[in-house]
C-alpha cells in the first residue's frame, strides 16, 4: 500500500510527542479534515492536539491547502497551527 | 538578485545593506526584526518546516518582484534559540525609485508573517507559551492580495 508521511510542528508535534510518522494513504476521496478526525479518534495527545479544528493548518507536499482540500496522491502531509514567522 | 537565507546564525544588517546599495537602485529600503524582552522574556525559539521553507520564502520573494520593479531582494530568517535584542529576520529591497522599495518591504514582512512555515515559542523563567497568530497579522497580509 501506499503510505503517506505525516509531519507535526510547534504544539501540535507536543501533543502528540513525535514530529513524524507513516501512515496508509486514505482513500482518493478522503479530505485533510476527515483524516485529522480519524487521527484524533486514537485518543490521548491526538484528540488534545487534534480537539479544534479551526486551529489548525496544513501543508500537502509543502504548500498550504485548506483543510478540505483532498490528500489524493500527495506524499507528505504536513499539520501545525496558524504560523508566526517574521 | 533574489536571495533568501534561512539559518541559525546571526547576519550582518550593513553588509546585506552595502549588497542592496551596489545593485544600481535610487532606493534601498529595509526592516530588521528583533526579539522584545516583553515580559520577562527570556528567549524565543523558532520552529520552522525546512523541507518547505526556503522554497515558501522564495515565492513570497518571487510575488514581490513580480509587484514591483525590484533591482534586489534580500530575505534572512533565523531559527532555534533567540534571546532578547538578538535579530530574527531582515528583508531588504533595491529599487530605481524609492516607493517600490518601501512598499516591497512592508508586503514582505507582513507575508513572512502570515504565510511562512515558522512558529514561536516563548520561554519565561516559570513557563512556556506558543506564540498566537494575530487577527491583526492576518488582516495586513491579506489587505496586499489583489
Amino acid at each position: 500500500m501506499a503510505r503517506l508521511s505525516l509531519v507535526y510542528f510547534a504544539w501540535v508535534r507536543e501533543a502528540i510527542g513525535r514530529d513524524e510518522e507513516q501512515v496508509e494513504r486514505p482513500a482518493a476521496d478522503v479530505t485533510i479534515g476527515a483524516l485529522i478526525a480519524t487521527l484524533a479518534a486514537r485518543g490521548g495527545g491526538y484528540a488534545e492536539a487534534f480537539a479544534q479544528p479551526d486551529k489548525l493548518r496544513a501543508a500537502l507536499d509543502q504548500r498550504f491547502v485548506p483543510l478540505d482540500s483532498l490528500i489524493g496522491e500527495a506524499k507528505e502531509l504536513a499539520i501545525f497551527p496558524p504560523v508566526t514567522g517574521g | 538578485m533574489i536571495r533568501v537565507s534561512i539559518q541559525a546564525e546571526d547576519f550582518d544588517p550593513a553588509a546585506e545593506l552595502a549588497a542592496l546599495e551596489a545593485s544600481g537602485g535610487g532606493g534601498v529600503a529595509s526592516f530588521t526584526g528583533i526579539v522584545r524582552g516583553d515580559g520577562g522574556l527570556i528567549a524565543l525559539e523558532l520552529e520552522h518546516y525546512p523541507a518547505m521553507t526556503t522554497a515558501q520564502v522564495e515565492r513570497i520573494v518571487v510575488e514581490a518582484s513580480e509587484r514591483w520593479p525590484l533591482l534586489g531582494a534580500r530575505v534572512i530568517h533565523r531559527f532555534g534559540r533567540l534571546e532578547p535584542g538578538e535579530r530574527i529576520v531582515f528583508v531588504g529591497t533595491a529599487s530605481r525609485h524609492r516607493t517600490a522599495a518601501l512598499e516591497a518591504c512592508a508586503f514582505l514582512i507582513d507575508w513572512l508573517k502570515s504565510q511562512a512555515p515558522f512558529w514561536k515559542k516563548e520561554h519565561f523563567s516559570d513557563r512556556t507559551a506558543w506564540v498566537e497568530a494575530r487577527a491583526e497579522d492576518d488582516a495586513k497580509a491579506e489587505s496586499w492580495k489583489r
